[in-house]
């Protein structure tokens, strides 16, 4: 199984490692070098340099043919704008693409793009944690 | 007409005070502080501060109206790409012109859906063309959505179509000729204008039938 993670930051170097330690065959791409040290000493999957826009750099990852890509940069409008690419132009499996601002990230998944807003989870574990511990409502009397 | 501005730089900033002018209502979307403070002393409340990518701040800017028209000229393309995309398919404004500022990012918008925009790099490129006769072929105007061109080509001695009527040429597929120019005079072609050296010669072409055209009319370089 191929992967392809576009962003290689906290979430993206995370999803990588661990999709490596499963078994897929992982390239990173990040336009920053300091990235691949995210990724732990001797990575031995693949990294590309470059920009997620730019075709020529997601073509060198292996994109076309990849069962997943995975679009984490730091900028929501870059990664809704790659994975809708990603996904009308090259033959992937899976794309998941993460957006942090809940609104964009459900409008985009209402239009058949796979989004994660980690915004959106994280507000609904708080409510139901603080939900979870408070008193039993009182029966009114 | 209603028409949202989303970027308050020097195109934004110009093309709402133009649209202003011409008597149109305009809202102008600035997100930089300091860029707003300085636009707010000019334009009062046509401008407001916000990310344009964001949806509340669009819907605040009036988006559900919806406008007629939709600017999407920050500096930013995915930020273009996105406002335009969210205007057109969230709220079916009609109309929307995105800039790119980098060419390379056309064929996205293209592929996203969004086929009007602008691109300063691609017309200065053009300007230099037409400053460089000797590439012998000028895009003159791009019609995205209709897939058509007009082209200007300038006819040389060497030309093998140079003395020829035009009725007599074999043109590639999908162009036509429209106009010869020459000594200061436009005369539109029918099969009997005869095709000079030093005409330039208007033509129209389908898709990617330009360099074809050149070919035809100045030769195999």
């Amino acid at each position: 199984m191929k992967a392809v993670v576009i962003g290689c930051g906290r979430v993206g170097s995370s999803v990588a490692k661990a999709l490596h330690a499963e078994g897929w065959e992982v390239t990173a791409v990040d336009e920053n070098e300091d990235a691949l040290m995210r990724l732990g000493p001797n990575w031995p999957g693949g990294f590309v340099l470059g920009h997620g826009m730019d075709t020529s750099v997601l073509e060198r990852s292996g994109v076309d043919g990849a069962d997943a890509a995975i679009v984490a940069t730091d900028g929501d409008n870059t990664n809704v704008v790659i994975g809708q690419v990603l996904q009308k132009r090259y033959d992937i499996g899976t794309v998941v693409v993460r957006v942090l601002d809940p609104a964009r990230a459900k409008f985009y998944a209402e239009r058949g793009l796979n989004t994660v807003c980690p915004t959106q989870i994280a507000i609904s574990l708080v409510l139901e944690t603080v939900q979870a511990h408070a008193p039993a409502p009182t029966e009114a009397s | 007409m209603y028409v949202v501005v989303a970027g308050g730089g020097k195109v934004g900033s110009n093309s709402t005070r133009s649209l202003v002018e011409m008597g149109h209502e305009v809202t102008m979307i600035e997100q930089r502080p300091d860029r707003f403070a300085l636009l707010e002393e000019e334009f009062g409340p046509v401008v407001m501060r916000g990310d344009a990518t964001e949806i509340s701040v669009l819907e605040r800017a009036g988006i559900a109206r919806p406008p007629e028209l939709l600017l999407a000229v920050t500096g930013d393309d995915e930020d273009n790409l996105v406002i335009a995309q969210i205007g057109k398919e969230g709220y079916g404004v009609p109309k929307a012109i995105a800039r790119v500022n980098d060419p390379r990012n056309q064929t996205h918008f293209k592929l996203l859906g969004i086929k009007q925009t602008v691109c300063a790099t691609t017309s200065i490129l053009g300007l230099v063309e037409h400053e460089l006769p000797e590439h012998g072929l000028v895009r003159l105007l791009q019609l995205q959505e209709e897939g058509l061109e007009i082209v200007e080509v300038q006819i040389v001695p060497s030309s093998p179509v140079a003395g020829l009527r035009a009725g007599g040429v074999r043109l590639p597929e999908g162009s036509r000729l429209i106009s010869v120019f020459r000594h200061g005079r436009t005369e539109l072609v029918d099969d009997k204008t005869v095709i000079r050296p030093g005409d330039q010669v208007l033509a129209i072409v389908q898709n990617d039938a330009a360099l074809d055209l050149r070919k035809a009319l100045l030769g195999a370089k």
